[in-house]
């Protein structure tokens, strides 16, 4: 097969271009194999780059929503009934000195994208992108105003054109699905002339203004939240995708070293010929390291326009998920980012450069005169399998040592990393001496037979079926996680939506005839009132509440004391959220320093999830007593029937309908849209297994072909074809289901660590742990066939081998 | 952040002249809109109210006071019509622009606060008569021009003055045509420099009230800068014997500043000197925001026999808004004694 080579050898043309021949001849003699180098590396980048752009892409989505939105910004006045206000409103405020500016907010016709009106004048500066940092206008401000020009995220310029017949200027800092606006033109377009939805407060106000109450009866204040709960919520979800991205750059990695590796070891004979015939060393080793760069920019490449597509599919989901979940829009259409296409060909480089190492290193070293024989299949002897143990037991050491000890965000992805190559490195040897015990069970001489060579298929299969392993744990943790966040997240909404109303009033009177309701009617009344307050060096909520049968029955806390609400209603207890009792290192049982000198017991710990501040939670009575707060304003009323408590509400004590919120559709919306997520999920599991049995596949290909000289004995013993098929996919199901079931307790370790460490390392709250054992056993089933699947057309071309093909082996030397 | 949107409008009337030049814009082209006409009769009260053909109009009110305390005091109240098209319209799409300053002065504090509104729906606007200029809360009213309110109010101070005349107004330049330049930009001039003033101030430190006098400026043009001049140094002098003096001179790079002087004799009457024949030169420089302005000058006039040395009650009133400039109270001595307001732009 170097006859090529070595007559362009001969014929004495350089040496350049001679061994560039003899390389690409080899790839040409293998072209399934060039192939699968090259899906291999396609698909590793496409994996890891597809989750990135996601995550980059969500990202910045929801940061220019929260930007253009300014929510979380500034106090806002909404109107007390209906959904708008007369502009009116606007002036009069304005005329009182009070400075806000007026938004109109509304979507346009048939599915038209959501049309946010500005008045850029008296706007905070920060709502309104009109400015670049320097200051200079980028716009048409007089276009702006006079109505011509609007403003759309850069991708959405042509769509958000056609939308409003407007000229639209790309404008970085719009949300996606959004163009934003003079209010002017938006009232016109939105054909609600003189209205507007609600006014933006400046954070700074005259000294001397009259009280809301008197000029604007009409408008509720909306606190500015500090956005920080949305922020912490979808960074959760982020960090999960950014552990996917991770996990699939290690399960990549694993594939891309397998093709590569593979590519190296069977051109052993191809290196000793050149080298026999001249060609310098230095030559031969940067010809193969320039090859494989060039394989990793052709794979990288094509990889990240796989994992552009890939992500274009799966974004729908997300922007769905994140939009619901959050309240946070997303861009619908993937933007091509440097970053993330930067990081994809790093990785395809990386990975590819980190496999070949040992390869080159190897034919480097390869004596001249030693056997040119291909060592694919022979891999590891039992040397090779001590030392991938022990490197397997320092690397799982080292992981536990820094998840133990360790603290930081980036030892929780060190040690998870180190964990996930360790438990791969230690996959072959543990195969080895699960299917060795096999074997020694084996009565059948087929049987015995059968279990060997497996055993001996096992190194040449290693890769592959490493990938296969981390694939399915990395689906395993991710899986459990999802699931988890989702029940922790149903239970969070359970305990908070607990009531079915919220109410907020405004008078005393009104409190009073809130407190009077009939019984029938409410089935508990539970005033929320709470104050701003330093509690042992920390800044905590302290809340006072009335503990009843919601408290009793709908807070799941996450340890206690026996009895603790008990022990808070007789005010000798407090129930802190796990933020707090994280910073204060207190657990239940612990005493907690409200003022100097007055310490209450700690009750209980309740998860608290996406609230940075910390919380203490006291009766009523046992608040008022510390704390001098106003009666309460606020209340949360359980009720059999909230529809009838509602028209009692607005009829009766004549509370306006912006003052009253329902909150089963938060609740029922909100859980609807998290099922969403699952999707998401589900697409990358599929992806995941995948690209797994996909490196499954080339591994048996490549070795079919090679093992022709150990099957044709026992073909010539007068095992059939057809059975040696059969066996082939059993074997593939028998090493796939070992691997499975490895898989499985890495996958609950990889998701202990997501949970508990990392998330606790970033966001400072412990997410729940449950277990799926009907997920996981789908997972499981789901690896297996991607087994069999990959083993399928192997096992059918290996019962269907031309018997003269078996034969030639007797008729080879060997 | 208003100041960033005023300077996006701002920058944007500037970037509508073809020679984007002068303070503020104000030495670009005039396109479109109306231009001063030297033959142009005011008739009032009808031009105490807008003038939206012109690109750029103000009523502009300095008042030097004096505390129960003994102390001086400046305050000023400024609004400003600036059109990116000429003409009004009711409703969003106005192309008329209002913005306003206010701020109160003493020898060692200096408030300031900035309100910017849209024309065509009520925010701010101006009405002849009964005379009325407001923008949200701040208002300048009366029942005639003769007798007017002025309120305000920022973050960190307000005051609400009484403001009474019954001098006649003051008509600058040759029947309130006045000249800008060599190269003949002009613009409508009038004042009302004499009020009575009565009234609070409140300041952080409390309330005081105050007495003394204000000066009243109104002025419209659409191009009043020619295009090579970079600011402007402006005066207004109320002395001690009751008369009265507006100089102001207009910057050029490399080239004698023109200036212009309108004296007001204690009976009303009025002689204008045209270019050249007051001078203004800086006589102490004080670091102001990281600039360099002159808060001391020696103002001369020699045909009233007048030779002043003007000092700032504070060197530090520098108006931090959205187009910053300089402007305070002034002590005068010299050849007469009396206090004045000095404006100063363009300085780098």
């Amino acid at each position: 097969m170097h006859a090529e080579a070595l007559s362009l050898a001969v014929r004495g043309v350089d040496v350049t271009g001679a061994l560039a021949g003899a390389l690409w001849s080899y790839w040409r003699r293998a072209p399934l194999q060039l192939v699968s180098v090259l899906v291999g590396l396609a698909l590793a980048t496409a994996l890891w780059s597809g989750v990135q752009a996601i995550n980059a892409e969500a990202r910045a989505s929801y940061d220019a929503a929260a930007r253009t939105l300014g929510e979380s910004q500034f106090d806002q006045l909404v109107p007390r009934v209906g959904k708008d206000l007369d502009q009116q409103v606007y002036l009069r405020l304005r005329r009182a000195g009070w400075q806000v500016s007026p938004v109109i907010e509304g979507r346009l016709p048939q599915g038209g994208p959501r049309v946010i009106g500005l008045e850029p004048l008296t706007a905070p500066g920060s709502l309104v992108p009109v400015t670049a940092s320097d200051g200079t206008s980028t716009i048409d401000l007089a276009s702006f105003l006079q109505g011509t020009l609007a403003l759309a995220a850069p991708n959405e310029v042509r769509r958000m054109a056609d939308a409003t017949g407007l000229d639209v200027v790309a404008m970085p800092g719009v949300a996606a699905g959004i163009v934003v606006m003079d209010i002017g033109t938006a009232q016109k377009l939105l054909d609600r002339s003189a209205r507007i939805s609600r006014m933006v407060v400046s954070p700074n106000q005259p000294t001397k203004v009259l009280p809301l109450a008197t000029i604007a009866p009409e408008v509720l204040v909306r606190a500015a939240s500090d956005g920080s709960d949305v922020g912490q919520l979808t960074g959760s979800f982020h960090l999960n995708l950014t552990a996917f991205g991770l996990l699939s750059f290690i399960v990549g990695l694993f594939i891309v070293h397998g093709a590569v590796r593979l590519s190296f070891e069977q051109r052993r004979s191809l290196v000793r010929s050149l080298r026999a015939m001249g060609t310098p060393m230095r030559a031969v080793v940067v010809g193969m390291a320039l090859e494989i760069v060039l394989l990793a920019l052709i794979g990288g490449t094509s990889g990240i326009v796989l994992g552009y597509v890939l992500a274009g599919l799966l974004l729908p989901d997300v922007a769905a998920t994140l939009d619901g979940l959050y309240g946070a829009s997303v861009a619908d259409q993937v933007q091509l980012r440097a970053s993330w296409i930067v990081a994809g060909l790093g990785m395809a480089l990386a990975g590819a450069l980190a496999a070949a190492a040992s390869g080159l290193w190897r034919i480097a070293h390869i004596p001249l005169l030693a056997s040119a024989r291909p060592q694919a299949w022979v891999g590891y002897g039992s040397r090779q399998m001590r030392g991938l143990a022990w490197i397997s037991f320092v690397l799982l050491s080292a992981s536990g040592l820094g998840l133990g000890f360790g603290s930081g965000l980036l030892m929780g992805f060190v040690g998870l990393a180190c964990l996930l190559i360790g438990a791969a490195l230690a996959l072959p040897p543990l195969l080895q001496a699960g299917v060795g015990w096999f074997g020694r069970r084996s009565r059948s001489v087929l049987g015995q037979w059968f279990w060997a060579d497996t055993a001996q298929q096992v190194p040449g299969l290693g890769l592959a079926l490493m990938a296969l392993m981390l694939a399915t744990a990395t689906n395993i943790g991710v899986s459990t996680m999802v699931s988890s966040f989702r029940l922790t997240f149903e239970a969070f909404l359970d305990q908070r939506l607990a009531p079915e109303l919220f109410v907020q009033v405004e008078t005393e009177a009104q409190s009073l005839a809130i407190e009077g309701l009939p019984v029938a009617l409410v089935s508990e009344v539970l005033p929320l009132r709470s104050v701003e307050a330093h509690v042992m060096g920390e800044d905590a909520t302290v809340f006072g509440v009335r503990v009843g049968k919601t408290y009793q029955q709908d807070w799941q806390l996450l340890s206690h004391v026996p009895d603790p609400w008990q022990a808070v209603q007789t005010g000798k207890g407090a129930v802190i959220n796990e933020q707090l009792s994280y910073r204060l290192e207190i657990g239940a049982g612990d005493l907690l320093e409200l003022m100097p000198g007055h310490s209450v017991s700690v009750a209980g710990i309740v998860a608290d999830y996406g609230n940075p501040v910390g919380q203490v939670i006291l009766e009523e009575d046992a608040f008022t007593a510390l704390y001098s707060a106003p009666s309460p304003r606020r209340f949360g009323l359980r009720s059999h029937d909230p529809d009838a408590l509602r028209r009692v509400l607005l009829s009766d004590i004549g509370l306006p309908a912006g003052a009253v919120t329902d909150q089963r559709q938060i609740k029922s919306f909100s859980l609807e849209v998290f099922d969403r997520t699952f999707s998401v999920t589900a697409a990358l599991n599929v992806l995941t297994l995948g690209v797994a049995g996909f490196a499954m596949l080339m591994s048996l290909l490549t070795l079919g072909a090679q093992r022709l000289p150990q099957v044709a004995p026992v073909w010539a013993m007068g095992v059939t074809r057809r059975s040696l098929g059969w066996l082939e996919l059993v074997r593939a199901l028998a090493l796939a289901g070992l691997t499975v079931v490895l898989a499985l307790p890495l996958g609950l370790a990889l998701a202990w660590v997501l949970l508990a460490v990392v998330n606790v390392e970033a966001f400072g709250w412990r997410l729940p742990f449950f277990l799926f054992p009907g997920a996981y056993l789908g997972l499981a089933l789901a690896a297996c066939l991607a087994a069999i699947c990959a083993a399928a057309w192997p096992a059918w071309r290996m019962s269907h081998v031309p018997p003269a093909q078996l034969l030639k082996v007797f008729a080879n030397d060997r | 952040m208003i100041a960033r949107c005023l300077i996006l409008v701002l920058s944007w009337i500037m970037a509508q002249g073809a020679a984007a030049q002068g303070f503020g814009g104000l030495g670009s082209a005039a396109d479109g809109f109306a231009i001063p006409d030297p033959s142009y009769e005011m008739v009032f009260p009808k031009d105490h109210g807008p003038h939206p053909d012109f690109r750029i109009e103000w009523w502009y009110l300095t008042a030097n006071l004096t505390g129960q305390d003994g102390a001086s005091y400046g305050v000023q109240w400024t609004l400003f019509r600036s059109a990116f098209a000429p003409g009004s319209q009711r409703g969003w799409t106005s192309p008329q622009i209002w913005f306003s300053h206010a701020a109160a002065t003493s020898a060692n504090a200096h408030y300031v606060a900035e309100r910017v509104a849209r024309g065509g729906i009520g925010q701010a606007g101006v009405r002849a008569q009964p005379f009325e200029a407001w923008i949200d809360d701040w208002h300048l009213y009366g029942a005639d021009f003769d007798t007017l309110k002025v309120t305000a109010q920022g973050d960190d101070f307000s005051y609400d003055l009484d403001l009474k005349t019954n001098s006649p107004l003051v008509l600058h330049g040759k029947n309130g045509y006045s000249v800008k330049s060599g190269q003949g930009q002009a613009s409508h001039y009038y004042s009302q420099p004499a009020y009575d003033v009565s009234g609070q101030l409140e300041l952080p430190s409390g309330t005081i009230k105050v007495t003394g006098h204000a000066w009243l400026d109104r002025e419209w043009s659409s191009q009043p800068l020619a295009s090579d001049q970079e600011g402007w140094d402006w005066f207004s002098i109320t002395l001690d014997d009751g008369q009265r003096l507006m100089a102001f001179q207009l910057r050029s790079d490399g080239r004698e500043p023109y200036t212009s002087a309108t004296w007001i004799a204690a009976d009303g009457a009025i002689r204008t000197y045209g270019d050249g024949q007051a001078a203004m030169v800086p006589i102490a420089l004080s670091d102001v925001a990281g600039k360099t302005i002159p808060t001391g000058w020696h103002l001369i006039l020699p045909d009233q026999g007048l030779d002043l040395n003007i000092k700032a009650l504070n060197p530090y009133a520098w108006m931090e808004v959205s187009l910053p400039y300089w402007e305070g109270p002034v002590l005068v001595e010299g050849s007469h004694t009396g206090v004045g307001y000095l404006e100063m732009t363009g300085y780098q």
